[in-house]
């Protein structure tokens, strides 16, 4: 099973009961997984800071409890996370960060075993499935011996590896479920907090000792005279390119084991620290003042594999490698019938606007031939950059500044920005591109959805209701597959003096329900093509254009200078029918129709 | 066996390239092996490059494989066979999918789709063995089925009988979609045999 359905599992047998997140690559599926087993509280909370918060309060509530998020996400979740390092709880309490170096599917690749650091935190990291499973067990272990919350490190490389895994035992929480009023420890006014801040340290102290002992920081003998210091999936590749030298091994990334560390260093002759991204083991190693190499050799970006550490630490042994061939490149594409293409394909015809995006599927929108997105920072920041510019613009910005935002993006803290623009009178227009799901991450439900993590009915967001509640006036709803109205509420939007919100929605065609549905396809009508390129542009990938010589032209019946005509894929076609909008030519037409 | 082996799994997203390297990983499973798999989510599925890396050996380390040491490629689709030709060596076998997807680029019409691709392949002296998956698919009554005529056409290339394979289709595969995925498989064993 994968790094995720370990996780979710070694939850289940630590006997976790209430388990909030919000869904980010490559986390999601802990919590897709955790919430099949019976006796799980599991939930998607509306944001990260949410779904930590719910856990704290689980705990303080004496039960086992588990946030998700990827990395990004523990900045949102970071104002909890800092204090409830004071407050400690009663239930175990573990914070999972998956981190994305590389940034398959992220907007940065910050290195969160700073946040451990940062919070005075213990974090555990495991280097596979296997280990994921046995770890975090462990790390419920740890957050109750220690009155600690946990910081539970993974990466792509883990979460998105596939191993063998084994069930285990079922665990207990010491605590019991209940009322218990701890106002010392609970209550984080300055007198209480200062007294808290004491016992972190002496926290820190007994955790530093833990790591000396603990088996989760393991020697491994080796018969050369090379040692290296890592952790993660790091540790594997050192494994695989030395398979003969010493490591220590750190399946506790913070706080570090000094006296191990020293010994380990003054047992070997040349000592390296191999590490994914930031020089964090490296520093706190020099600063004991254990000489090591580190990230002179070993790169701080992206992902590292076996060929990059044994480059890194022998450059003489780089092997020659076939080239590649020149090749198109084959980048992500929002799919055929995406409702987002529709606003996108109206937005790409608008010049003079400036369109602040945020974080989904449809910050593909991006990309050519659409190219309608000027800018995307952050969850949720669509709405607030177009303010920013608005007010930095003045006059000059009327009716230029437009964001777009999906539904669980908006939810998750668009609304706070949109509240601001509103209270603090910007004239904007926000797009809120309602596809009734999470798609990103793989169709998770969200508070517009209608339904809960398990499927099962729940209250669904009205969110005309709630722009008109925080005090937007204009709120039009669209179908963005109908190309004009589309274009004609945009329009009526930048035309308002205020704030102004679109709401375009259809369903994703990703969603059960659409996939199942009966599609009638669109199809060409070579013949009457007239090579115009319209529905091309849409850059729908159904869609394909055949160029032609003019001697083909000629031959297929058409005028010389045509250049070539448009075909769609019948499989590959939803029925949106967006193309047949912009089709002048009775080119293209529903099947059967 | 002492030497880890590696097999790439390349295509593009939405092929069933996951289930295809899932069968193959459970069949080397059940054949005794230890295996890692490693797969990306999110972005990089929608339509874009995909790849599934699958190694197995006594003890499996490292997730991923290295550039110049995979010793199976099987690609899904024509041209991504060449995009990883840095991950072979002279002794890889490739499997490819002689099924053509178009890329944004080429489905606008800014550049053509390059036919003579696997000759960059071919011309290294590589074994390899195209398979016109879709459309035995077509025959064996699934064309979705083509990620399993993809997996016979590799069978043969692993040390696991047929029986290991038709056991994970058994028991991984759903019940309805089980009759046309064995068969789907023995016809794409077939053309290795």
């Amino acid at each position: 099973m994968s790094g995720n359905e370990a996780i979710a599992l070694a939850a289940f047998e630590a006997g976790v009961k209430v388990a909030s997140g919000y869904p980010g690559t490559p986390s999601t599926e802990i919590m897709e997984n955790l919430s099949k087993y019976e006796g799980v509280y599991t939930e998607w909370a509306p944001n990260e800071k949410v779904g930590l918060e719910v856990a704290i309060g689980a705990s303080f509530a004496g039960v086992r409890a588990l946030a998700t998020m990827k990395h990004v996400g523990v900045n949102v979740a970071a104002d909890p996370l800092f204090t409830a390092s004071y407050t400690g709880g009663r239930g175990g309490l573990v914070v999972i960060t998956a981190d994305d170096p590389e940034m398959h599917s992220s907007q940065n690749e910050q290195d969160n075993r700073n946040y451990a650091y940062a919070a005075k935190l213990p974090m555990l990291e495991p280097s596979d499935p296997a280990e994921a499973k046995e770890l975090l067990k462990e790390a419920f272990e740890l957050s109750e011996r220690l009155d600690t919350p946990v910081l539970f490190r993974i990466t792509t490389r883990v979460a998105h590896v596939k191993g063998v895994v084994s069930k285990g035992e079922m665990m207990q929480s010491a605590a019991t479920c209940g009322i218990e009023k701890m106002p010392a420890k609970f209550v984080m006014l300055p007198g209480n907090a200062r007294n808290r801040r004491k016992v972190v340290e002496e926290r820190m102290a007994q955790l530093r000792e833990i790591a000396e002992t603990d088996a989760y920081n393991k020697v491994e003998a080796g018969g050369g005279k090379r040692g290296f210091i890592t952790g993660g999936v790091s540790y594997l590749y050192v494994k695989e390119a030395f398979p003969e030298a010493a490591v220590l091994k750190l399946g506790m990334s913070w706080p570090l084991p000094e006296e191990k560390i020293k010994a380990f260093a003054a047992s070997v002759d040349e000592l390296f620290v191999v590490e994914e991204l930031d020089p964090f083991l490296e520093h706190h190693i020099k600063s004991m003042g254990v000489a090591c190499i580190g990230k002179e050799r070993v790169p701080n970006q992206g992902e590292l594999n076996t060929a990059i550490v044994r480059a890194s630490i022998d450059p003489d042994s780089v092997p020659e490698l076939f080239a590649p061939p020149e090749l198109p490149m084959r980048p992500p594409n929002m799919c055929a019938g995406c409702p987002h293409r529709g606003v996108f394909f109206n937005l790409s015809k608008m010049k003079d606007i400036f369109v602040s995006g945020d974080i989904g599927c449809y910050t593909l929108g991006f990309l050519p031939p659409l190219s309608a997105m000027d800018s995307c920072v952050c969850m949720g920041a669509s709405v607030t950059i177009a303010h920013g510019m608005a007010k930095a613009l003045g006059d000059e910005g009327k009716g230029k500044l437009v964001s777009v935002i999906g539904d669980s993006t908006f939810i998750h803290s668009g609304i706070n920005g949109l509240i601001n623009s509103v209270y603090n009178d910007s004239a904007s227009v926000l797009i809120i591109l309602d596809n009734r799901i999470t798609a990103m991450t793989g169709q998770q439900n969200n508070p517009t959805s209608g339904c809960n993590i398990k499927g099962e009915a729940a209250n669904a967001i009205n969110l005309e209701e709630l722009c008109r509640a925080v005090g937007v006036k204009h709120v039009e709803e669209v179908n963005p597959h109908d190309i004009s109205a589309c274009r004609t509420a945009l329009k009526n939007a930048r035309d308002c003096d205020e704030m102004s919100v679109v709401i375009s929605r259809a369903p994703c065609v990703l969603l059960p329900e659409m996939k199942k549905a009966e599609h009638v396809p669109y199809l060409t009508t070579t013949e009457n093509c007239t090579g115009c390129r319209a529905c091309v542009n849409l850059g729908c990938p159904a869609i394909s254009w055949t160029p032609l010589t003019p001697e083909e032209a000629v031959a297929l019946g058409y005028k010389e200078k045509q250049k070539g005509f448009a075909v769609i894929n019948e499989v590959q076609c939803n029925g949106c029918g967006q193309c047949y909008a912009l089709c002048k030519f009775e080119a293209i037409n529903r099947k059967g129709e | 066996m002492g030497e880890t082996g590696n097999i790439l799994f390349s295509g593009v997203g939405g092929q069933g390239i996951l289930l295809a390297s899932e069968i193959t990983a459970y069949a080397l499973l059940s054949a005794g092996y230890d295996a890692k798999k490693s797969e990306v989510h999110g972005m990089a599925q929608r339509g874009g490059s995909v790849t599934a890396q699958l190694r197995y050996g006594d003890k499996v380390y490292s997730p991923l494989i290295e550039p110049g040491k995979a010793d199976i490629l099987i690609s899904f689709e024509m041209m991504e066979a060449a995009r990883y030709l840095p991950y072979l060596h002279k002794e890889s076998k490739v499997i490819v999918n002689t099924q053509q997807i178009k890329p944004p680029s080429v489905a606008m019409g800014q550049v053509a789709y390059p036919e003579d691709v696997l000759d960059s392949i071919s011309s290294l002296g590589i074994q390899m063995v195209t398979v016109d998956a879709f459309d035995i698919a077509r025959d064996a009554g699934e064309v979705k089925a083509a990620n399993v005529v993809m997996v016979g056409a590799m069978s043969t290339f692993l040390p696991m009988g047929v029986e290991v394979y038709e056991g994970i289709i058994n028991t991984r595969v759903p019940e309805r979609f089980r009759e046309v995925n064995l068969k789907a498989f023995a016809a794409g064993r077939k053309i290795t045999e």
